[in-house]
């Protein structure tokens, strides 16, 4: 059973009923009486969560197509480099890179009085830019492992084939190899940026505001515990749910034999 | 460099001591949820494989869940939950609060989180499994337990060795977001001592290593555990593909 | 078998394999971040400070079998009534938010609240003196309560999970200000790490939100636990204990009018 005819199983249709009943009795008897005192900040950490994300995703994979490039066909003095920073990244845990980064840096510059005069030193203050930047490396330490696999798997013929047209070798990524790779790697893509979702909370950690930062401030203002969790982690269902979706729709534009 | 080593060194005033019990924390909690995750990964892949159509829908449910849903989050929602409902159970039938220690909360709430990710591994490398294998333990009468020991573990353990093994080194990273939480695990130790110390970067990089060092032993012992896995299946390198 | 015995042989078990079931010792909770001098973990991972050394006093005194148990800061109030733990001494403050929640024993200090900036900034303890300013505080205290109370609109509010992130930040030059206790922030700034900066001057008072003196936290309802920490408390203020601990720590008693 295919479509929508699936949903309609008597099965389904009973744990629908139930599922709704749920969330009714949630809606009612449940304390959700600091929703209009904190919704302008929530909608603030929604925002700030979503841009983060496709910040440090779009970034993260313009890093990671060289890395993946150089670990497949590249010479050892760029393919090792590439290897070894997969590596690490892939090695720690994101929290630890994302506190060095931020914390240790920032010991440094009571060393450095200069830095404080320096044009940079607006943005060293602020913490964004350094959660830009923990995240971006983790995409793309991971990305480019995925890459590296996409890369290397696109079919022989087709690169020989384009060589014979006599493409030049840009016009030959351009055309056949990167498009081959990224469709082979959507579906990677895809459960990998929503992992990155489920990254971006660590931030929390660093005083940037995003959702789960309000979900905090009103855990600790109010000392209610299950209620601003429960929706935050509904907030974080809905985007993901969105991200599957849209990711489903981008490999469907080019159809697949047999599917 | 002195100042280093002399930070790291591993009885008092150095805090290597500490970092290291930190370490043996969380390979403690990670062993555990990951043992714990393989269970229940191992109940929910044949409940989705061979369960009615409610088991299969409630098990699809908790994995989209799980997956999709932050771990800071789970972990936070499944710790109050978890030790509320134990202390409720507890004090319904008059045993009074139980004592719920920072490791096996840390471990039941991973493994919970594990789980999920566990099942749509071992569902995976189950299907994988060729159909001729399991019909022949069919004909041969053996019961479903027999057939799980004899034929399905070893035979799904190729598939699944390299989804377990990234499932493995997700379970020791994760161990770092109960630092936030306040569980005693490497990252918090990492933190107190830079705080107490102010030598920030020395600490977080000890740490990296540590981390970094548990990675590529796993890494190994892995490959050694895929290799005795796929003992007597044709080795594709030397038949030339 | 029926549910019931399902589930206490379900529960035994949980009991047996973590070890104690019946919670006679008094779990304290502490918050698990460095909080010097009133708290702070040691190179073989313990606990020392001003305030473990009251509460163990505190604990003998009242004859109490009291256990340290660490935890965060920003759960620490779930984590007591949840009864993960039975007791907060983490210089939590008396104030009437959280009476709402939970009881407080009697005081054991009150300090005054401060702001600490740059030797060489003019900011001031005021909305006008920080006019401008990035100011520091941690989350679920009364600092943030009170910055986002008399400062919100005048200087922009950073809000950090624990005391030393905010610390670490201000030496760093990432923010003007911090408001804090003024014992540990007079701790700060006599180490190297805080040598930048200086006491600039107390906040203006209000009891309302500052509290009214550190008190130990227990769970609503629990009276009997709260007068033996309440006698504990008097016993070590009466027979010098109190006075014999804060010298070690301090030059001037710290229990405050």
């Amino acid at each position: 059973m295919s479509g929508m005819r699936a949903w309609l199983l008597p099965h389904r249709v009973v744990m629908i009923a139930l599922i709704a009943a749920f969330v009714l009795w949630c809606a009612w008897s449940l304390n959700w009486g600091w929703i209009p005192k904190y919704q302008d900040l929530a909608l603030q950490g929604i925002w700030r969560t979503l841009w983060i994300l496709a910040v440090t995703s779009v970034l993260g994979f313009m890093l990671a197509i060289p890395l993946g490039l150089a670990q497949a066909i590249g010479p050892w003095y760029l393919a090792m480099p590439a290897r070894v920073f997969c590596t690490v990244i892939r090695g720690t845990p994101l929290l630890l890179q994302l506190w060095l980064l931020y914390y240790g840096l920032g010991s440094l510059f009571p060393q450095f009085p200069w830095i404080k005069d320096s044009s940079l030193w607006p943005y060293l203050r602020q913490a964004w830019p350094y959660a830009v930047l923990a995240l971006t490396l983790s995409y793309a330490g991971y990305e480019g492992e995925v890459m590296r696999g996409a890369f290397a798997n696109v079919p022989r013929n087709q690169l020989e084939t384009a060589d014979a047209f006599g493409m030049t070798r840009f016009t030959k990524f351009r055309r056949i190899w990167f498009p081959q790779a990224i469709q082979s790697a959507l579906p990677t893509l895809g459960g990998e940026t929503i992992l990155q979702l489920k990254a971006t909370p660590l931030v929390a950690t660093i005083t940037i505001v995003d959702i789960y930062a309000v979900s905090s401030r009103v855990r600790q203002d109010t000392f209610i515990v299950y209620e601003p969790l429960l929706l935050l982690a509904v907030v974080y269902l809905v985007i993901a749910g969105i991200l599957a979706l849209g990711f489903r729709w981008l490999e469907s534009r080019v159809p697949v034999k047999g599917y | 460099m002195d100042q280093v080593i002399e930070l790291l060194s591993f009885s008092p005033p150095g805090w290597g001591g500490n970092l290291l019990r930190g370490l043996v924390h969380s390979i403690q909690i990670a062993l555990g949820a990951y043992g714990l995750g393989l269970l229940i990964g191992l109940c929910g892949a044949y409940g989705k494989l061979y369960g009615g159509p409610v088991t299969r829908d409630l098990l699809a449910v908790y994995t989209t869940v799980v997956r999709a849903v932050p771990e800071l989050i789970l972990i936070l929602i499944l710790y109050y939950l978890g030790t509320d409902l134990i202390n409720r159970a507890s004090e319904a039938l008059g045993y009074g609060t139980v004592e719920i220690s920072g490791v096996a909360a840390g471990i039941g709430v991973l493994g919970v989180v594990q789980g999920a990710y566990s099942t749509e591994i071992l569902r995976g490398a189950i299907k994988a499994i060729p159909i001729g294998q399991i019909e022949s333990a069919r004909a041969f009468g053996m019961s479903p337990f027999l057939m799980l020991r004899r034929v399905t573990i070893p035979a799904m353990m190729a598939f699944a060795i390299p989804g377990l093994a990234n499932l493995w080194l997700i379970a020791t990273k994760d161990t770092a977001l109960l630092a936030v939480v306040g569980f005693s695990e490497l990252t918090l130790e990492t933190r107190q001592a830079a705080v107490s110390t102010r030598a920030y970067f020395t600490f977080f990089l000890a740490a990296g290593a540590l981390y970094l060092m548990v990675t590529l032993l796993s890494g190994q012992v892995f490959a050694r555990i895929e290799v005795w896995a796929r003992r007597g299946q044709p080795n594709l390198r030397k038949t030339g593909i | 078998m029926t549910l019931k015995s399902i589930l206490a042989a379900g529960v035994a078990a949980i009991a047996l394999t973590t070890g104690a079931a019946m919670a006679e010792p008094i779990k304290i909770g502490i918050a698990a971040e460095p909080y010097p001098p009133f708290m702070s973990p040691d190179a073989s991972g313990n606990w020392v400070g001003w305030e473990i050394e009251i509460i163990d006093a505190i604990c003998k005194a009242s004859e109490l079998e009291c256990v340290i148990t660490p935890t965060a800061w920003d759960g620490i109030i779930p984590s007591l009534t949840g009864k993960q733990i039975d007791a907060i001494v983490a210089s939590m403050s008396i104030t009437e938010d959280r009476m709402q929640t939970i009881d407080f024993s009697d005081k054991y200090y009150n300090t005054p609240t401060v702001v600490i900036a740059d030797k060489s900034s003019d900011i001031a303890a005021t909305p006008e003196g920080l006019a401008g300013k990035i100011i520091g505080v941690q989350a679920s205290t009364v600092h943030q309560a009170y910055a986002q109370q008399y400062f919100t609109g005048a200087a922009e509010i950073r809000v950090y999970q624990t005391q030393d992130e905010a610390n670490q930040d201000l030496a760093a030059g990432r923010i003007d200000a911090i408001q804090a206790d003024s014992i540990a922030m007079a701790d700060f700034i006599a180490n190297d790490a805080g040598a930048c900066c200086e006491i600039k001057g107390a906040v203006a008072d209000d009891p309302a939100i500052l509290g009214l003196g550190v008190g130990v936290g227990v769970r609503k309802g629990e009276d009997e636990l709260r007068e033996k920490f309440n006698a504990g408390i008097e016993a070590i203020r009466e027979d010098g204990t109190y006075d014999a601990i804060t010298s070690k720590y301090f030059a001037t008693d710290i229990y405050g009018g």
